[in-house]
């Protein structure tokens, strides 16, 4: 195989690729999920972290999954890439049974006898971070008396603030969707990721599928269907009015050019018209607004917890790289327009927090074909019991169902096993179905 | 068949049923069975008898009728339906972990993925309609039979170009040779995970992710401790769904008093005593209500996911 045809294959199958490249997306993964960065390696982006900058360069054709430290270089910090023994640094398991408890520990403030003005000259001499939380642990008059667990999460209190980790993690549908939800869930209408996780099933997404969306939720959910058609089929985004809605996050996945084009946008006008060929409307919105997105885009608010250093400010890079990929959400071309009037959809997807539920369903449902799945996703219960109850009575749909997923995470240790302390308690409601065909049986002949 | 891997048989207005689809016949959300449509086939049941042929040229989704005049739909296969209608050989894996999964192990088209063990088809069947086109299910079972009839229900599914069914003791032996460092995701429900998780490891591609799927907890232990040293981002969950009941229900709904004075809440009234009222009157009318189901799944199992390190 030719080296041109290498690269060609390799562009387009970005989406598989093991490995960063120049212009891809990344999400910055920075202690341990403190704080998400969504960042574009290009030469000029940087990172801010604590109050240094770090140029992203380094994190350029590393494997996604990829471990960084910042270390300090001749000119400025440097992220260079730690890679970790296979053995792990478990600590030892020797106290579970807990002969330690914390009688002795008295919180007067004086346990450390190492001073910021003494860590500030460690740092001038160039000492690297794990280097200083050592000294801390060394200095500490208490560590020893601390139980195993405790020690274990003093080093790492004192590893996020004086060696900061970033993690070089792959976009996709579900750790875009966490960390938005995590950090600005209203931006995706408070949708969970076991949520969209469902809208997805219960909306039967797969490839060569032509899947009708209306999706109010700033396109996480248009860019987790394209993820899942490969570029096959097509995610038609539909509106009212006479503006697209905005699918910005899109741009946040890594979809090359061919699931590009498998986005596309169409007025809820233009897809009713009855009437053929030259007879949708010329808008004048081409393509969607799209967001110029500039070297990092921050989902990432620092912890408030006193000790981080870290602060949210990133540094959008200051050049914006002429962007020479196909952007998603171009409009419709008026003969898909007309095989989807011929053929229907086969499936569809809504996540309108925005819309009356029912309203919007009775306008598209008839563009769906017969026996096609449907899933409508909704923050209040209410408005799709109404809806529900509708398409009962109207008798267009069959299997409905109105479902909330319930998602609970588990700290699994030795002997230490429970629930997290925390938890979301809301995802989401869906109402999913099945569409009937309207044309009543004649009796049967026997 | 159950996708539309081939466009003729795409769902669409123009697509009707034929000699030899499979059609799932919906009688109610809980009663539902898979047919095959053959031309001189009669499908019997609680109703009477269905003719097979009054089924053919029709639209999937099309309500038909039987001697008796009663009625069921016919809808076109998915692997939700499927899932719902399969033949249970083992406890299967349903919807809100399916998905989960599906998400969590970052399924795209063109994905290689491992699976063991095959069970009754439920998760490999999205498992596949999540690699399709390109990519490929590679799903192991010790048990011969069951995995005879896994091959049967992919066959009749139209899947068997995208799952391939191995008879292999995963839990004995490991995942074959001939997939290391292909797979992109791995998938276990087995007794003891932890004893594949080596071989699980091998297979992976860096910071691949694997799913191990134990109803105990104890199971779930043994599994994090053997994906310490190979695995990160070890995270452990448990996703259940909740279902509601939508009511349309009579409820008397009474106006406030709105002549009375400003100054006070209106006045409580005595219950039962209508014509006490001071006149105000009180209307019955139909309000579509909501509340959840009174029985719920309690617990499927426990899903833990880790991505292979990067030690290159």
């Amino acid at each position: 195989m030719s080296i041109n045809k290498a690269v060609e294959e390799d562009s387009n199958q970005n989406q598989n690729s093991r490995l960063t490249w120049e212009g891809c997306n990344v999400l910055l993964d920075i202690n341990d999920g403190d704080r998400l960065v969504f960042a574009r390696l290009t030469a000029a982006s940087t990172l801010k972290i604590g109050n240094k900058k770090c140029c992203l360069q380094p994190l350029v054709g590393c494997p996604f999954g990829s471990l960084f430290l910042v270390e300090s270089g001749k000119e400025g910090p440097i992220l260079s890439r730690f890679v970790p023994n296979a053995e792990g640094n478990n600590l030892e398991e020797k106290d579970v049974d807990g002969s330690k408890d914390n009688r002795a520990i008295v919180d007067n403030n004086t346990a450390q006898s190492l001073t910021s003005e003494d860590i500030d000259e460690m740092r001038r001499q160039g000492a690297k971070g794990d280097e200083i939380v050592d000294a801390l642990i060394a200095n500490s008059a208490t560590f020893e008396k601390k139980t195993l667990f405790s020690q274990e999460k003093y080093r790492i209190k004192k590893q996020k603030k004086y060696a900061p980790r970033v993690l070089v993690r792959r976009p996709s549908a579900r750790s875009i969707c966490e960390a938005y939800f995590k950090k600005h869930p209203d931006k995706i209408g408070f949708m969970r990721v076991d949520a969209l996780s469902l809208l997805l099933c219960l909306g039967n997404v797969t490839a060569n599928a032509d899947v009708l969306v209306v999706d109010m939720v700033g396109g996480i959910l248009t860019g987790a269907i394209a993820e899942r058609l490969g570029g096959t089929g097509y995610v038609c985004n539909t509106y009212r009015g006479s503006s697209p809605y905005p699918v910005e996050i899109t741009r946040m996945f890594n979809l090359n050019d061919e699931i590009c084009k498998r986005i596309v946008h169409a007025s809820l006008t233009d897809l009713n018209s009855f009437q053929t060929g030259a007879s949708v409307s010329e808008s004048k919105e081409e393509t969607l607004p799209a967001v110029q997105s500039g070297g990092v885009e921050v989902v990432g608010i620092s912890s408030e917890h006193g000790c981080m250093e870290i602060t949210p400010e990133t540094v959008p890079s200051p050049i914006i790289k002429p962007c020479k990929s196909i952007k998603p959400g171009q409009k419709a071309l008026p003969e898909t327009i007309e095989l989807w009037k011929e053929n229907g959809f086969s499936s569809l997807i809504i996540a309108a927090p925005e819309l009356e539920p029912w309203g919007i369903v009775k306008e598209v449902l008839p563009l769906l074909s017969f026996s096609a799945p449907f899933a409508v996703y909704h923050q209040y219960a209410q408005p799709l019991a109404t809806c529900m109850h509708n398409l009962q009575i109207e008798k267009m749909a069959i299997g409905l169902q109105i479902s909330e997923p319930w998602l609970r995470e588990y700290q699994v240790l030795p002997s230490r096993t429970h629930p997290h302390m925390q938890m979301s308690a809301f995802g989401g409601y869906i109402l999913s179905g099945t569409k009937i065909s309207s044309s009543e049986p004649v009796t049967s002949s026997n | 068949m159950i996708l539309p891997i081939n466009p003729a048989n795409k769902l669409s207005f123009k697509r009707c049923i034929k000699d030899g689809d499979l059609v799932i016949v919906y009688e109610r959300h809980d009663t539902m069975k898979a047919v095959k449509v053959s031309e001189d086939g009669v499908l019997q049941n609680r109703f009477g008898a269905f003719k097979h042929s009054e089924w053919i040229g029709k639209p999937f989704g099309s309500k038909v009728l039987s001697n008796k005049g009663s009625f069921v739909y016919l809808l076109a296969p998915t692997a939700e339906l499927w899932t719902l209608v399969l033949s249970h050989r083992t406890q299967i894996l349903y919807i809100a972990d399916i998905s989960f999964v599906v998400m969590y192990l970052e399924i795209v088209p063109g994905c290689l993925v491992l699976e063991s063990g095959t069970g009754s088809g439920s998760l490999t069947t999205s498992l596949a309609r999540a690699v399709a086109p390109t990519g490929h299910v590679y799903t192991f079972d010790f048990h011969e039979q069951r995995a005879a009839s896994a091959r049967e229900d992919f066959e009749r599914t139209g899947l068997s170009n995208l799952v391939t069914v191995g008879v292999r003791d995963i839990q004995g032996e490991g995942f074959p040779d001939e997939f290391c460092g292909r797979a992109d995701s791995v998938f276990l429900d087995l007794p003891q995970p932890w004893l594949v998780i080596p071989s699980a490891g091998k297979m992976l591609k860096p910071d691949g992710v694997l799913c191990s799927f134990s109803p105990c907890i104890e199971q779930v232990q043994r599994s994090c401790e053997a994906l310490k040293s190979h695995f990160t981002d070890v995270r452990t969950f448990e996703v259940l769904l909740r279902t509601y009941d939508v009511r349309q229900r009579i409820v008397e709904s009474c106006p406030v008093n709105e002549g009375g004075s400003n100054e006070r809440p209106p006045r409580k009234r005595r219950q039962g005593s209508a014509e006490g009222n001071n006149g105000i009157e009180c209307t019955s009318s139909p309000t579509v209500m909501i509340r959840p189901s009174g029985e719920a799944r309690g617990h499927t199992g426990y899903l833990t996911f880790a991505r292979l390190k990067c030690f290159a």
